[in-house]
C-alpha cells in the first residue's frame, strides 16, 4: 500500500473512533457539559489533560522549531512544561476546592464583582480564539499534504468532526475522545522517532540517542552536529544566538501562561477530589513530557538528517520528498550560483544560502526524509490531527462556556433554567467552530505569531488575578480588576505595536532592555501584580464573606463535585 | 451570587469559628506554603539557573556517561524530567501534610 492509501486509512479509522466515542458519551446536564459531571479519574484527566494542551504547534512545529534554533528552542520545552508546577503548586488544587465551572466563574465570585466577572470572560474569549485559529490551520496543512485536498476541504472535515463530539458531548465528550487523541498523538511521534534514532544512533530510545553517538561517523551526536553547522557558517546547535535575559523572559511568559490558559485549568474542575487534581497535573506532565523530551531529539536527528540528504546534491538528483514539498511551497530552491547544486549554508558561510525550509514541515516531512515505512508517515498525518482537533476542543468548550454561563446564566440572563443553558451552551459551541473554521480557511498571516503571544496575554492576565485570589486575602475588586486590565493592555499593546504598527522596528535594539514580544507578558505579569497589589492595599478590604471563602478554599477537606458557590 | 439548591454544600463546610481549628488551619496554611517554597527553589534552580543563566558555562562539562553537554542537557531534558518528579513529590508530601492537620478528604468522598 502507498503512503496516500495508508494515511487515508489510519486518518478514517482515527475519525470513527472520537466519532464512536462521542456517541457514547453524550452530555445530558450542564455539569457533564462543562466538568464532565466532576467524575473523571485522575489518570484519565491526566492524558486528557496531555491531549487537551498539546496542539499542533506541539506536535506539527515544535520539534522543527527547535531544529533550525537548537539551544534557543529550549525556551519552548522548559516554558510548555515548567507551567505544569506552577499548575499543580498554585492553582489546580485550590481552583477544585472552590469547584467552580469556568475560570471567570472563580474570578467573579472571589472579587465579588460582575464587572471582574466580565473582564475574564473577554479575556479568556479573546486568548482562546487566538489559540483555536492556529489549529485550524494546523489540520489544513495536514490534509493539504497528506491527503491532497483542498486545505478549506482539510478544515471543513476538522471542524465538521470537532462539531460533532464537542456540540454534542461536551466536556464529556472530550474528555473521553482527548484521551484517545492522546494515545494516536504519542504512538504517532514516537514511532517515527525510534525509527530514527535507532538509525542514526543504534539505540531505541530517542533520550539516549540524542546523547549517544552517530554510528556513520563515530562521533558524538550533538558534537557531529556542531561540527557540521560550523561547516556550514550556522551556529553552534548547542549554544543560543538569543540573549540570555531573552530567553529567561519568554520562557518565563511561556511558563506563567501555561498555567493561566483557561482551557488547561478548567480541566482539573473534572475530577472528584482535592488531591485527585493535585496528582492529575502530575500524569498530566508525566504524559506530557514523553513528547517533550522526545522532541529535541527528533529536532537534532531532522537537522542532521536534512543536511546529510540536501547539502551539495545536484538538483537533479533531489529524492520524492523534496519535490513534493517544493509543491506546498514550503520548501523552496533558488540555484544562486547556477552550478545545479543544492547549497544549504547559513548566515557566517561565504557561499549564498539556496535552499529556504518552513519550520513547520520538519516533523511531517522527516519520516519520509528518512525512507520509513509508509504506515509511518500516515501514522503522524493521524497524530497531527489528533493533535489539532483534540486542543481545538478544549477551547471551543472555553468559549461556549463563557458565552452561555459566564455571560449568560451568571450575568445577564440568571433566569435561564439548565435545559435553557445546556442549548446556550451548544449553540456557542457550534458558532464558534464556524468562526475558527472560518480563520482556518483565511488565516490571518499572523496566526502562527499569535498563538505564542495568547501566552503572553494569558500570563499577564489570569496567572496574577487567581494567585492573589488564593494567597492574599487582602487582594480586592479593584486591585484584581486594574491589574488584569493593565497586565493586558501593556502586554497586547507592546507585542501589537512591534508586529503590526512597526514591524521594521521588531529586533533587539529597539525592544524595551532587549526583551521581546514574546517574553513581553513576563513584563505584563509584573507589572499586573505591582497594580493589583499596590491598588489593594488602597482600596477598602474584601467583605468577610469573601476571606472566609479563601479559607475555604486552601483546606482541601469538604471539595464536592464541581457546583456553584454561594458567598 | 445566587446558588441552586442542589449545589450547596454549605453543611460540608468545616466550623471557621472554632478557635483550635482556625489555628490548625493557620499553620497548616503557613507549612504548605514553607513546603512550595522549597519546591519552588527547586523549580527555579533546574530551569533558570542550569538551564538558562549558568547554561553556558555548565556546557563546559558533559553529562555522566553522555555526550550531552550538561548546560543543554538541563535546557532541553534534565528540568523536564525534575518537574515531573517535582510534582509527584508534591503530591506524597501534601497527601501527608492534609492527614497529619486532619484537613484530608478520606478515603472516598
Amino acid at each position: 500500500m502507498n503512503v496516500q492509501t495508508w494515511t487515508f486509512l489510519l486518518v478514517a479509522a482515527s475519525f470513527a473512533l472520537y466519532i464512536g466515542i462521542a456517541v457514547w458519551s453524550r452530555a445530558s446536564s450542564t455539569k457533564e457539559f462543562y466538568v464532565a459531571g466532576g467524575g473523571v479519574s485522575p489518570l484519565a484527566n491526566g492524558m486528557a489533560t496531555a491531549a487537551d494542551w498539546m496542539s499542533a504547534a506541539s506536535f506539527i512545529s515544535m520539534a522543527g522549531l527547535i531544529s533550525f534554533m537548537g539551544y534557543d528552542g529550549s525556551v519552548y520545552l522548559m516554558g510548555w512544561t515548567g507551567g505544569y508546577v506552577l499548575l499543580a503548586l498554585l492553582l489546580a488544587p485550590y481552583l477544585r476546592k472552590y469547584g467552580a465551572f469556568t475560570v471567570p466563574d472563580f474570578v467573579g465570585d472571589r472579587y465579588y464583582s460582575q464587572l471582574a466577572r466580565i473582564v475574564a470572560v473577554v479575556c479568556a474569549i479573546f486568548v482562546s480564539f487566538t489559540y483555536v485559529a492556529g489549529q485550524m490551520r494546523g489540520v489544513g496543512i495536514v490534509f493539504g499534504r497528506f491527503l491532497e485536498v483542498d486545505v478549506n476541504v482539510g478544515v471543513g472535515i476538522g471542524m465538521a468532526i470537532v462539531f460533532f463530539y464537542a456540540v454534542l458531548g461536551g466536556m464529556k465528550g472530550i474528555t473521553y475522545t482527548q484521551v484517545a487523541q492522546y494515545c494516536v498523538l504519542i504512538f504517532a511521534f514516537l514511532v517515527p522517532a525510534i525509527f530514527l534514532s535507532l538509525m542514526i544512533t543504534g539505540t531505541p530510545i530517542p533520550q539516549f540517542g540524542l546523547g549517544g553517538v552517530e554510528q556513520a561517523s563515530g562521533m558524538p551526536l550533538l558534537e557531529r552536529l556542531n561540527g557540521l553547522h560550523r561547516e556550514l557558517g550556522f551556529g553552534p546547535y548547542t549554544s543560543g544566538t538569543k540573549s540570555t535575559l531573552d530567553v529567561f523572559f519568554i520562557t518565563a511568559a511561556l511558563m506563567v501562561g501555561t498555567a493561566g490558559l483557561p482551557h488547561v485549568i478548567i480541566r482539573f474542575y473534572t475530577v472528584p477530589r482535592v488531591r485527585d487534581a493535585r496528582i492529575s497535573v502530575g500524569w498530566a506532565l508525566l504524559f506530557i513530557s514523553l513528547l517533550y523530551t522526545t522532541a529535541p531529539a527528533v529536532a537534532v536527528f531532522a537537522r542532521t538528517n536534512l543536511i546529510n540528504s540536501v547539502q551539495d546534491v545536484p538538483y537533479s538528483e533531489v529524492p520524492e520528498w523534496f519535490t513534493k514539498w517544493e509543491d506546498t511551497g514550503l520548501l523552496a530552491f533558488n540555484d544562486a550560483n547556477g552550478d545545479g547544486r543544492i547549497q544549504y549554508v547559513g548566515p557566517e558561510s561565504s557561499m549564498t544560502n539556496e535552499l529556504t525550509v518552513d519550520r513547520d514541515i520538519m516533523v511531517l516531512a522527516n519520516p519520509e526524509i528518512a525512507n520509513l515505512p509508509a504506515w509511518v508517515i500516515g501514522l503522524v498525518a493521524a497524530g497531527g490531527l489528533a493533535a489539532a482537533l483534540s486542543t481545538a476542543a478544549g477551547l471551543l468548550l472555553v468559549i461556549s462556556s463563557a458565552v452561555s454561563h459566564d455571560l449568560l446564566k451568571r450575568s445577564f440572563m440568571p433566569e435561564i433554567n439548565e435545559k435553557q443553558e445546556l442549548l446556550a451552551a451548544r449553540a456557542a459551541a457550534g458558532v464558534a467552530v464556524i468562526v475558527a473554521g472560518y480563520f482556518g480557511m483565511n488565516p490571518p498571516g499572523f496566526v502562527a505569531q499569535v498563538v505564542a503571544f495568547a501566552f503572553g496575554l494569558a500570563a499577564s492576565s489570569f496567572f496574577p488575578a487567581i494567585i492573589l485570589g488564593i494567597f492574599s486575602k487582602r487582594t480586592t475588586r479593584e486591585g484584581a480588576i486594574l491589574g488584569m486590565v493593565s497586565g493586558i493592555t501593556f502586554t497586547a499593546a507592546y507585542i501589537v505595536y512591534f508586529n503590526f504598527v512597526n514591524p521594521e522596528a521588531n529586533n533587539a535594539a529597539n525592544w524595551w532592555f532587549g526583551i521581546s514580544p514574546e517574553g513581553i507578558g513576563t513584563v505584563g505579569m509584573l507589572l499586573n501584580f505591582a497594580v493589583t497589589i499596590v491598588v489593594s492595599r488602597m482600596t477598602p478590604e474584601p467583605p468577610a464573606q469573601v476571606q472566609v471563602l479563601v479559607d475555604l478554599i486552601r483546606v482541601p477537606r469538604g471539595a464536592g463535585e464541581a457546583h456553584e458557590l454561594s458567598i | 451570587m445566587t446558588d441552586s439548591s442542589e449545589h450547596s454544600h454549605a453543611d460540608e463546610r468545616p466550623s471557621v469559628t472554632d478557635p483550635e481549628t482556625v489555628a490548625r488551619h493557620a499553620e497548616y496554611w503557613r507549612r504548605n506554603i514553607r513546603l512550595l517554597g522549597m519546591l519552588l527553589v527547586v523549580w527555579f534552580v533546574v530551569s533558570y539557573l542550569c538551564g538558562i543563566i549558568f547554561a553556558e558555562a555548565l556546557n563546559a562539562f558533559t553529562l555522566p556517561f553522555t555526550n550531552f553537554p550538561l548546560g543543554f542537557w538541563f535546557a532541553q531534558q534534565g528540568a523536564i524530567y525534575a518537574f515531573v518528579i517535582l510534582i509527584f513529590v508534591y503530591v506524597k508530601l501534601m497527601n501527608d501534610l492534609d492527614r497529619e492537620f486532619d484537613v484530608d478528604e478520606g478515603a472516598s468522598s
